[in-house]
């Protein structure tokens, strides 16, 4: 059963990793990032190590992503217009 | 074409390296020798019940020690950058208080404004509740630090306009960096060496008050962590660099 959720997860975080790669609007691929974090923190969770799937959920999905977007959005402003989504 | 090949060849390399991981490593049955030399001794030696946190605060501080400096460096850096940037993005119309902020340009929708507004307090006590924890439960300092910062996220997003005391900021960050390093020194003084937790008394086992120094160098991390990252928030969020 463990085993079954850890593969489901770990498709899941191929999809959205090559999804993030892949995909031409930015905050589209920021978020597909964060779903590889949040995959990954659950896989913590599984296997038995709540200490790392809680900084995993917290820095990897939450704080990076919030970093990027705000990130995104400052280069935005910098240019002056809304180009380059 | 070449660069295709080479590119192929050289993903290939890496997962010909990689995949003894998948078909050779066995499955953990039992902890290795090194793991349960710390299960058994931490409870007795340091008394905590989080033998993660023992390993990071006590027997590899001078490692967390380390990685804090690596935080602060990149806040400062994060801070230095962006201070100077300020004055030279703001062109033209400045000292207009209507100037929509950064993100999506308009005020919080309401749900947004009531929902953070609700949330913001709770997220901040159990961000408090993970690094004061940190020796009996699962977190500590580094994740209890960025849920206080998630908590003031929540307020950036709910109130564009609001401001953050830069100098508590710094005060706070500034103070628990300076008292981590100082009780490491005590541990050097007072027990068998730096950061040391037995320097205070170790408490009866599996107790908030327990396990010597470990909560206090924890909270101490969470603070610095917490404030840090507070900081690097609000330095991208706010547009114009002068109240920075």
């Amino acid at each position: 059963m463990t085993t079954a959720l850890i593969v489901v997860l770990g498709v899941v975080m191929l999809v959205a990793a090559v999804f993030a790669v892949l995909h031409q609007q930015l905050v589209s691929a920021v978020i597909a990032a964060g779903v590889v974090s949040l995959s990954a923190s659950v896989v913590y969770v599984l296997l038995a190590a709540p200490d790392v799937a809680m900084t995993e959920a917290a820095i990897g999905s939450a704080l990076t992503t919030v970093v990027f977007l705000y990130a995104l959005s400052r280069i935005r402003g910098a240019k002056g217009g809304s180009d380059g989504s | 074409m070449v660069a295709r090949i080479f590119a192929i060849l050289a993903i290939a390399g890496f997962a010909l390296i990689a995949l003894p991981l998948v078909t050779e490593l066995p499955p953990m049955e039992e902890l290795t020798s090194l793991a349960r030399t710390y299960v058994e001794r931490t409870p007795d030696e340091l008394g905590a019940a989080n033998v993660v946190t023992a390993v990071i605060v006590t027997y590899r501080g001078l490692d967390t020690l380390g990685e804090v400096s690596v935080l602060f460096i990149a806040t400062a850096g994060v801070g230095f950058l962006l201070r100077r940037q300020g004055p030279a993005v703001r062109s033209g119309g400045d000292g207009v208080p209507a100037e929509p902020e950064n993100g999506p340009g308009q005020a919080p929708s309401e749900i947004l404004a009531t929902g953070a507004r609700f949330l913001m307090p709770v997220v901040l006590l159990f961000g408090v509740y993970i690094f004061t924890h940190g020796h009996l439960t699962p977190g500590g300092g580094f994740q209890g630090g960025v849920i206080v910062a998630s908590a003031m996220l929540l307020y950036f997003l709910s109130t564009p306009g609001g401001r953050v005391g830069h100098t508590a900021l710094t005060l706070v960050e500034s103070l628990s960096g300076a008292s981590y390093v100082f009780l490491g020194v005590l541990g050097l003084v007072l027990a068998a060496g730096f950061l040391d937790n037995r320097l205070m008394p170790l408490g009866e086992f599996g107790r908030l008050f327990s396990a010597g120094a470990i909560p206090v160098i924890y909270s101490l991390v969470g603070l610095k962590v917490g404030a840090e990252l507070s900081g690097i928030l609000d330095h991208l969020r706010s547009r114009e660099g002068d109240h920075a």
